[in-house]
């Protein structure tokens, strides 16, 4: 339980950014869909620079864990799914107006009827499994 | 209190967004990520002879406890500190929107669309039930979400993640231009 506190901790900030950055709002997403503001994308955008220069001092400095391990962070092997499925996801993220961070962020909000759409996202990938050595990878 | 309820500029977002690549890093060596919750979930909850579905969850199970944190977090800042003014959209934005039927403004989401009747009405099924089938069925396949492969993936330069980014933005388009006006019409 100990150390899955601080995983717990971190989601509860997360969440609150989620909020707070209204990147979980329906309507937000279709301003950025429509291009009509510059929200989401400066929020994006921002996210992937700092993100970008935290990996590379991490992997520049050698930094470690704080359980003292060497970082690593597993490579993304390219598949067909990363062109069929991310199409698929958008789809759906245009729909819903939610990506699944935000779907568990909502149902804390309130917004009760995000349970439905998390079990329907969690059908979606069972039933990816079922399919997986049918899909072209 | 309105320091708590207000929005945040996208700059102060975005740059806490971004922190929560190394955060995860350097205090558990994990990879920012939400969307394989959903298959730790299948595999937790379904009795089933798939491979895909077969091992040992509990071994991955932090980001379920940080996805119960970031439901923590919605009641938090969503609920207690909810911001009592809407979404401040742009006039554009509020237009197409008013044209394709949404006429409650007034918190995160338009709740004249998203409530549990609606679910049984068919532009509230499709919205919603295959809305959700979509992104989970989607996200599995692409290998991550927005968090695993707009973020994470493209703070590590992965170029596999790059093509899903653009590919996540291209259905979305496509939805948003050519079929949403159709659903939300139904």
């Amino acid at each position: 339980m100990k150390k899955n506190i601080k995983f717990i901790l971190l989601g509860i900030l997360f969440g609150i950014i989620l909020i707070k950055a209204e990147v979980t709002s329906w309507f937000r997403i279709q301003e950025m869909f429509r291009f009509q503001s510059f929200h989401m994308y400066g929020i994006i955008c921002t996210a992937i620079v700092v993100g970008i220069i935290s990996v590379w001092l991490i992997k520049k400095y050698r930094i470690k864990s704080v359980a003292g391990e060497e970082i690593n962070i597993a490579p993304k092997i390219f598949h067909k799914g990363n062109i069929f499925g991310a199409i698929i996801f958008g789809l759906g993220w245009a729909m819903t107006g939610a990506c699944p961070g935000p779907m568990y962020a909502l149902i804390g909000s309130g917004y009760g009827v995000f349970i439905v759409i998390l079990l329907s996202a969690v059908f979606g990938t069972y039933i990816y499994g079922l399919l997986k050595d049918k899909l072209s990878h | 209190m309105s320091i708590l309820t207000q929005p945040w500029p996208w700059y102060v977002s975005g740059i806490l967004i971004g922190l929560m690549v190394p955060a995860l890093l350097i205090i558990g060596n994990k990879s920012f990520g939400v969307s394989s919750t959903l298959r730790h979930i299948c595999a937790a909850c379904t009795p089933t002879k798939l491979t895909f579905f077969k091992y040992d969850w509990k071994q991955e199970s932090w980001n379920l406890m940080f996805v119960f944190g970031v439901a923590i977090g919605g009641l938090i800042a969503g609920y207690f500190w909810q911001n009592p003014e809407p979404v401040q959209l742009t006039e554009s934005a509020v237009e197409s929107m008013n044209q394709m039927g949404v006429k409650n403004y007034s918190g995160l989401i338009p709740t004249d669309i998203f409530n549990f009747k609606a679910l049984l009405t068919l532009k509230g099924f499709i919205l919603m039930v295959v809305g959700g089938f979509f992104v989970g069925f989607g996200t599995r396949w692409a290998g991550g979400c927005t968090s695993g492969h707009a973020i994470m993936g493209l703070s590590n330069l992965q170029w596999p993640s790059l093509v899903a980014t653009c590919c996540f933005f291209a259905g979305g388009l496509l939805m948003t231009w050519l079929i949403l006006p159709y659903i939300m019409n139904l």
